[in-house]
């Protein structure tokens, strides 16, 4: 049975699971979950299932490290302008995830760490519901209450809602 | 299953949490550091550049376990490593600094002989008993696969040692370069002809 070198995993799941990170436990604390969800990981790794998920598996290990660490930080007041690193890709407009990036802090724990196993991890409810704990019912309505609570701050750029002027003008400058 | 929806926020959702190249470096180092400290790295591995391509170096803290040329497939390398020694393999250049430093000073002529904790647990037997004769040969000299099969006890086993060559996990290092074929011609190598042919004319034995 070949074995992966842990190298790979971290190449292909440790941008993800920082991302999942920052959203549940804030940008000041997700480094160190990181570090402590990979290190763990790689004390694990010799004996983990092949042929495992290993992204539910991450995903899990970096639950409970959120758990064990991140919580009594999430707690506090977390200032907004603590920012991670520069947004504004993709023609999104940088003020808008300002806002975005703030509505996640503020959704109720349960909320953003379905939102974040799901919509950036990409795991499917049951998973998820194995993770945090509930039916899969749950941590779907869950997701959705979090997804319905951002589109208030960010409706998105899809065409029907599309009632924002563009930011630019053309032929503004001679 | 993916909704439209659900492909929008996603993207949405990356853009202010998506982690640059240089919070991913930090995190990387950070992960090798702690797994050094924590006793968890088991092999550790970074590539130089050299007149003979990139070669792959591997490490566990007994030291110096494989040397592989890029004809090798680095990747598969990793592979059977990862397989054969443990899965905790991670890249950690400053592991292998001082393999780095010997193999840069060896390339530039400067150095004949390499001072370096071996690991040599992916060899055994009679093949490990001709790596351990390899050093033997001095720099700038050669000798046959019936010299080398004479040397590990087993004067018959010619065939043995050259497949022992063949197999070298520290090529280089041991210098297996260093063993020819009795008539004089080179004999095959792990990194190829032209490999050994530079090996050898750097060296002066050829």
């Amino acid at each position: 049975m070949e074995r992966e070198p842990f190298e790979k995993i971290v190449d292909r799941y440790g941008p993800t699971v920082l991302r999942v990170c920052r959203a549940v436990v804030g940008p000041a604390a997700a480094e160190d979950a990181w570090s402590e969800t990979f290190l763990s990981a790689l004390q694990a790794y010799p004996g983990l299932r092949p042929g495992s998920n290993i992204e539910a598996w991450l995903v899990t290990i970096a639950h409970r490290k959120a758990i064990d660490q991140g919580r009594a930080q999430a707690r506090r007041a977390v200032p907004a302008g603590d920012l991670p690193e520069r947004p504004g890709r993709d023609g999104i407009p940088e003020a808008s995830d300002l806002d975005l990036w703030a509505a996640v802090k503020a959704l109720p724990l349960k909320q953003r760490e379905c939102v974040a196993y799901h919509y950036l991890a990409g795991l499917p409810y049951t998973e998820i519901a194995g993770i945090v704990g509930g039916t899969p019912d749950a941590a779907r309505r869950a997701a959705s209450d979090g997804i319905a609570a951002l589109r208030q701050v960010y409706p998105g750029p899809r065409q029907e809602t599309g009632h924002r002027e563009p930011a630019r003008e053309r032929g503004a400058q001679s | 299953m993916t909704q439209p929806d659900d492909i929008e926020m996603t993207q949405l959702l990356a853009g202010p949490a998506a982690p640059g190249e240089e919070t991913m470096r930090r995190l990387r180092a950070r992960l090798v550091h702690d797994a050094d400290a924590a006793g968890l790295l088991d092999v550790g591995y970074r590539s130089i550049d050299t007149p003979v391509g990139a070669l792959l170096l591997a490490a566990t803290g007994q030291g110096l376990l494989r040397v592989a040329y890029a004809v090798e497939d680095h990747d598969r390398v990793l592979a059977q490593l990862a397989t054969k020694v443990s899965p905790r393999v991670l890249r950690a250049p400053a592991r292998l600094d001082a393999v780095a430093r010997e193999l840069d000073e060896y390339f530039a002529g400067r150095r004949t002989s390499f001072d370096l904790p071996l690991d040599l647990r992916l060899s055994s037997g009679f093949r490990r008993e001709v790596l351990a004769k390899l050093p033997t040969i001095g720099y700038g000299s050669t000798a046959s696969y019936a010299a080398m099969a004479a040397a590990a006890g087993h004067p018959k086993a010619v065939r043995a040692a050259a497949s022992a060559c063949a197999t070298n996990p520290l090529p280089v290092i041991v210098p297996c370069h260093r063993v020819i074929k009795s008539d004089g011609t080179f004999g095959g190598y792990v990194g190829g002809e032209a490999a050994k042919r530079t090996l050898l004319t750097l060296e002066g034995a050829a």
